[in-house]
């Protein structure tokens, strides 16, 4: 009996429908919204504590046992992907605060949020497929209303196409629940491993297998990302960057667990997929980093590069390649957030969209400037900051999977990623001004902060990856061994 | 052109009474056999539909002058809620808990804290329902 698995689900619910009744208390709902996030990070800090001393928890809702019952299971890579979602949560509510305005905090902004992470939280915790499925939609229908929240015409066609994509795939992932359930007769994952294993998996459970790789593709963005960069590029600058931080990251997640977890038997079908369509994602997300000038597709365009580096790991699944893609993932989580900020500031700040029509802006704002410089250079794996250990750990392990060809894709897409920014940096930030000093348009202290925040995050995160590689190991410890995680499951 | 629905508007007054009886009996049935919140829920909401096409949404409006959005509001409260009591009785989270009781004249009945949570689901079922249908009709116009 462990309450405190179920708190990041509960907690954010409960207070986002507290807030639905403040709807015209602008300060409390920011104020309350404040608390949960940071109490969120304090609980998952305390599980995290919690599973190095003593396993994985587990909490039975209701007590009925599982494979009956409803369980969330918190293991060290959820809890890890809880806590940095918290972070980045709570930055990006800061830089709502002054950005937001104040018609989107009238119309339920906070609890939709609040009811955003905690989908998102659910999804990591989740030990049955069907909550994800369910934690999954939860997060959704957030999304979709924060997406089409002001409501002016881009924003209502890019959101009309993006529910239209989820839904979509939604009806795809209930279909495959099905499928799943007539085989084997049970949706507890760590159950649905066991009986895997025994039954083998079989052309039919491989089929099977493969229509998750569609769904949660889709949601991830792993080659079928045509969705992603429109309606990550509509909504106001908070929102996208929470978009761009945790929705694809779910995703993700969720294709990590599944094919270590339950469909690890036949990777020469499963795990060559993956690698192949990440490979292609990446190139794809390459070229389109590189056409475009419209600032936020160029962000976008980066969250695709990021999705095929991290899958580029689970594909080869090798010991160190997942524990690079656990690394990577947090690291991507911070800096994507932190690029999707800075990018809407900039475009809030110049009014233009494109950035070679900016220029100079490390003049007026120098810290700003070189805020954009380290968010580069972690992208691009530079140490100290955070994209470095994850990106040798993914080398080391397509090094040991003898996949050359993928590890030159991988390495040369980082110089894109470089690329990319830098002509950015150069035009944008760098080069003269034609707005003369004491003319510009203020950058408020509320915007800089969190951006400095998660500048700090991301140097933490690299600097001090030596102190977090314990928690990381365990993570990728469950992960390489299944038998872990059914064991917490299905017999305590 | 004013539309002549007379008959609807006779019906209904019948109708709507056996659909709130029929919601009331599923949500009590739910317990044991088939029905439960959800189900009575949407019974229910079908009945305040009924009402608002037949009268037209001012008139039930004054009727019941709430905003629905509030009332699904109440019920995910009142659902999580007695989730979460369960927590500070030291249970695990959602454990519900029943007793025997004897009433005069009906006998042996069970009370179940269940009924809560089943009681939240119905409204927040009857609040999200109905909040749709009322925002589809208004787009209408």
């Amino acid at each position: 009996m462990n309450n405190l698995v179920v708190m990041p689900l509960v907690v954010p619910i409960m207070i986002g429908i507290v807030l639905v009744f403040l709807k015209n208390h602008i300060r409390v709902q920011r104020a309350l919204s404040l608390i949960t996030m940071l109490s969120l990070i304090f609980i998952s800090i305390v599980l995290l504590e919690n599973i190095q001393a003593s396993g994985i928890m587990r909490l039975d809702f209701g007590g009925w046992l599982p494979p009956y019952g409803i369980s969330f299971v918190a293991d060290s890579f959820a809890i890890l992907l809880v806590l940095i979602a918290s972070i980045v949560t709570l930055i990006c509510l800061i830089y709502a605060y002054s950005s937001i305005g104040e018609r989107h905090e009238k119309m339920y902004f906070y609890p939709f949020v609040l009811f955003m992470i905690a989908g998102v939280n659910g999804s990591f915790m989740t030990g049955d497929i069907f909550n994800l499925f369910v934690c999954f939609e939860v997060m959704l229908l957030a999304s979709y209303a924060l997406i089409a929240l002001g409501g002016n015409k881009k924003q209502l066609r890019e959101s009309l196409k993006y529910v239209l994509i989820n839904v979509l795939a939604s009806w795809f992932f209930l279909v495959a629940l099905a499928f799943l359930y007539g085989t084997l007769g049970t949706l507890n994952m760590a159950h649905l491993s066991v009986r895997v294993a025994e039954e083998g998996q079989d052309a039919l459970l491989t089929t099977i297998s493969l229509l998750f790789l569609v769904v949660f593709a889709l949601k991830a963005g792993l080659l079928l990302f045509f969705w992603l960069p429109g309606s990550y590029s509509v909504p106001p600058t908070a929102v996208a960057a929470l978009f761009g931080a945790l929705l694809t990251k779910v995703g993700i997640y969720a294709l990590i667990r599944m094919f270590t977890l339950v469909f690890y038997h036949k990777p020469e079908v499963t795990h060559i997929l993956i690698e192949g369509m990440s490979v292609v994602t990446i190139i794809a997300g390459c070229l389109g980093a590189i056409a475009y000038k419209d600032l936020r597709q160029v962000v976008a365009y980066n969250v695709v590069i990021g999705v095929g580096f991290v899958l580029m790991g689970l594909g080869v699944a090798t010991d160190s390649s997942l524990q690079g893609s656990i690394y990577y993932l947090m690291h991507d989580m911070i800096a994507k957030a932190m690029l999707f900020l800075i990018v809407g500031t900039m475009i809030n700040l110049t009014g233009e969209k494109r950035f070679d029509r900016m220029s100079g802006l490390i003049r007026h704002y120098p810290l700003f400037g070189w805020l954009f410089f380290i968010v580069m250079i972690s992208l691009a794996g530079i140490p100290p900051f955070s994209g470095f250990v994850g990106k040798i750990l993914i080398g080391q392990g397509l090094i040991e999977a003898e996949s050359y060809v993928v590890l030159a894709i991988a390495f040369f897409s980082s110089v894109v990623v470089l690329y990319s920014l830098l002509r950015v940096f150069l035009q944008a930030i760098f080069g003269e001004t034609s707005v003369s000093i004491g003319d510009e348009k203020p950058l408020p202290k509320g915007q800089l902060i969190p951006i400095l925040l998660l500048a700090c995050c991301t140097f933490g995160l690299g600097f001090g990856a030596e102190g977090f590689s314990s928690f990381v190991e365990d993570a990728t410890k469950t992960i390489v061994n299944p038998e872990i995680y059914i064991q917490a499951v299905l017999e305590k | 052109m004013k539309t002549n629905d007379v008959i609807l508007k006779t019906v209904t007054k019948v109708v709507v009474f056996i659909i709130l009886t029929m919601a009331v009996y599923l949500f009590f049935s739910g317990h044991y056999s088939p029905g439960g919140g959800f189900i009575g829920g949407l019974v229910l909401a079908s009945a305040i539909v009924l009402m608002y096409l037949a009268a037209g949404i001012e008139i039930v409006h004054k009727g019941m002058p709430f905003d629905f959005k509030i009332i699904a509001a109440i019920g995910v409260l009142l659902a999580t809620g007695t989730g979460f009591a369960s927590v500070l009785f030291g249970q695990d989270f959602l454990t519900q808990a029943a007793i025997a009781v004897h009433f005069p004249l009906i006998g042996e009945k069970e009370l179940a804290s269940v009924v809560l949570f089943e009681a939240g689901v119905t409204l927040t079922v009857v609040g999200v329902v109905v909040t749709i249908i009322l925002n589809i009709s208004e787009g209408g116009e």
